[in-house]
């Protein structure tokens, strides 16, 4: 693909991640910071690619199947942490039931 | 249409839901629903790529996949609110290392290819190709040993003091000039040995440099370095992105990355101090610093449970400000129940959080939460400080920096500047510590010697649970 377009298409990501996170209250923080560590795991599809592909040669296929472990455990433990720190978040009413 | 084109349009779904799914996040009412708009976003790319034709053999991605969930799950059950600072911290180092790896893997191809086969297969530029795989190791190693080293930090693995010797900048700088010598040579020499050696060098030097560049921050800049941490995880996986050619690493890689720069302004801006001064400070380490000592006198007056309980029995406004303290003696459940023993007794409670309270962003938030403190109660620093003279007492659960009234008078303090809470403007405030020593910062707190300040010494948790007991014996009296 066009390296150009690759760094068009990294700029704009950039300015779109400032918009969205500019106004954030700060009780979201760590559940933000986990959402996003989460995303950050999508490196599993280049370690998808590099563990799949046949190049006859073992070490692509070592590094690419430790790649994939590691962002796993980043994709489902962030998503799943994020999940169960957000279920706690309650409103007043809520809250009270334990009364 | 070719399976390609369909990939493409399946990435370009996922980012949507990357993005809907951040949006989501940034409100209350709508922030679970975005958290599990992202994963299934997630779902869809990893679905998507395996139709890839590069990838023909399934055994060891489904092997992978199978582990890395289990280990996942388990983390995500069994990790306590109060080390959520660690597990973030770890997460973003697994990530790190799975993006150098990444790299690495791309880098074993070329060579099991040799360049020609390798750009006949795969699309890119050799020098360009080259360059970001050295940045997908730079920024992948360090994310990687800084976040291991940040996490045996919080974990108490390693002291959470600074550790500095002389020179240690210029070290790490000289460090990152022979890195950015070795990328260049990487990227542009044409012999195969030449590039082995320059990739090996900058590898293990990324991994150093994540290690002592961590190093000399202190325990209580850990949210700074955390969300810092969490911008590069996102910035190795774009880098990574660039290597393999793929647009949804990078657009989510660079989301990541930007929302973690935001985070970690707004932590500096908190602390009122610049990112340059964070990191290579060694805040702290200095202990003492304080020449003023002798300008501020007064005597620290010690309180008991039953008298703390007297104080806040005839109270008609609270406010607990709660740190770092209040996650180590894990109080959090006790400070619930002595607010709503203090709500039935007629009084208004609220909870005062500063931005950097706790060792990541959001801290306390998250413990406060956990005890099923409802969020209404929490206050944001600003919103509280303008109401903070009509308190009739303040509680000073285990935090020491953000509370200190020498950040806004003592020119000479090095954390002036810093906003605090004005706990020492309430009519009484009675400070929870466990011991008479200095925080992380090692500076003398002016609010605990101020004549309307009263100590509380003991773990907080076994403290509050006095007081909470003589509320109780009254109820029942």
């Amino acid at each position: 693909m066009d390296l150009i377009l690759l760094l068009f298409i990294f700029t704009l990501a950039a300015f779109l991640g400032f918009e969205l996170i500019a106004k954030v209250p700060s009780q979201l923080h760590t559940p933000l910071m986990s959402g996003s560590n989460a995303i950050s795991g999508i490196t599993i599809v280049g370690a998808i690619i590099a563990a799949g592909v046949d190049d006859n040669s073992w070490l692509t296929t070592v590094l690419g199947t430790a790649a994939v472990v590691l962002a796993t455990i980043n994709v489902v433990g962030g998503y799943l942490v994020t999940d169960r720190m957000l279920g706690m978040f309650k409103k007043k009413d809520s809250g009270k039931e334990t009364k | 249409m070719n399976s390609a084109n369909l990939i493409n349009l399946a990435y370009i779904a996922a980012a949507i839901l990357f993005i809907l799914g951040l949006k989501m996040l940034g409100r209350q009412a709508t922030a679970r629903k975005g958290n599990a708009l992202s994963a299934v976003g997630m779902l869809l790319a990893i679905v998507v790529t395996l139709l890839d034709h590069h990838v023909v053999s399934y055994t060891w991605i489904v092997a992978g996949l199978i582990a890395g969930t289990a280990i996942g799950v388990v983390c995500a059950r069994a990790v306590k609110m109060t080390s959520m600072p660690e597990m973030v911290a770890l997460l973003n180092g697994f990530g790190g290392l799975a993006s150098l790896l990444v790299g690495w893997a791309e880098y074993g191809k070329i060579r099991a290819y040799g360049w020609d086969a390798y750009l006949a297969e795969f699309s890119g530029n050799p020098v360009f190709t080259g360059l970001v795989i050295f940045l997908t190791i730079l920024i992948g190693g360090i994310t990687f040993t800084g976040s291991v080293y940040a996490f045996a930090k919080l974990a108490g693995l390693v002291s959470g003091k600074p550790v500095r010797w002389a020179g240690q900048h210029t070290m790490n700088i000289a460090m990152l000039m022979v890195m950015a010598a070795a990328g260049v040579l990487f990227a542009l020499t044409g012999s195969p040995q030449l590039a082995l050696v320059a990739f090996t060098a900058f590898l293990v030097l990324s991994l150093i440099l994540g290690w002592t560049f961590v190093m000399p921050i202190g325990g209580g800049d850990m949210p700074v370095v955390i969300s810092l941490l969490n911008s590069l995880s996102g910035l190795a996986a774009a880098a990574a992105g660039f290597v393999i050619a793929n647009n949804v690493l990078i657009v989510a890689g660079c989301l990541v990355g930007t929302s973690g720069v935001i985070l970690t302004l707004i932590m500096c801006k908190a602390m009122n101090r610049t990112l340059v001064n964070v990191l290579f400070s060694g805040f702290g380490a200095d202990a003492g610093g304080g020449s003023t000592e002798g300008a501020f006198q007064g005597e620290l007056k010690p309180i008991s449970p039953e008298d703390t309980f007297a104080v806040l029995e005839a109270a008609r406004q609270v406010v607990f400000i709660p740190g770092y303290g209040m996650a180590v003696s894990q109080a959090q459940h006790v400070v619930r129940e002595l607010a709503e023993l203090l709500e039935q007794n007629g009084a208004e409670v609220r909870f005062a959080i500063h931005p950097v309270a706790g060792r990541m962003p959001g801290h306390m938030n998250v413990l406060l939460a956990e005890a099923s403190v409802p969020y209404e109660q929490l206050v944001e620093m600003d919103s509280i400080n303008p109401l903070m003279p009509q308190m009739d007492v303040a509680v000073v659960i285990g935090a020491n920096d953000v509370v200190n009234p020498a950040a806004a008078s003592d020119k000479s303090s090095p954390i002036y500047g810093m906003p605090i809470i004005k706990a020492h403007e309430a009519r009484t405030c009675i400070c929870l510590k466990r011991g008479k020593g200095t925080g992380f910062s090692g500076l003398e707190n002016q609010l605990f010697l101020m004549p309307n300040t009263r100590m509380l010494y003991g773990d907080a948790k076994g403290t509050l649970q006095g007081v909470v007991a003589e509320f109780k014996a009254l109820a029942a009296s």
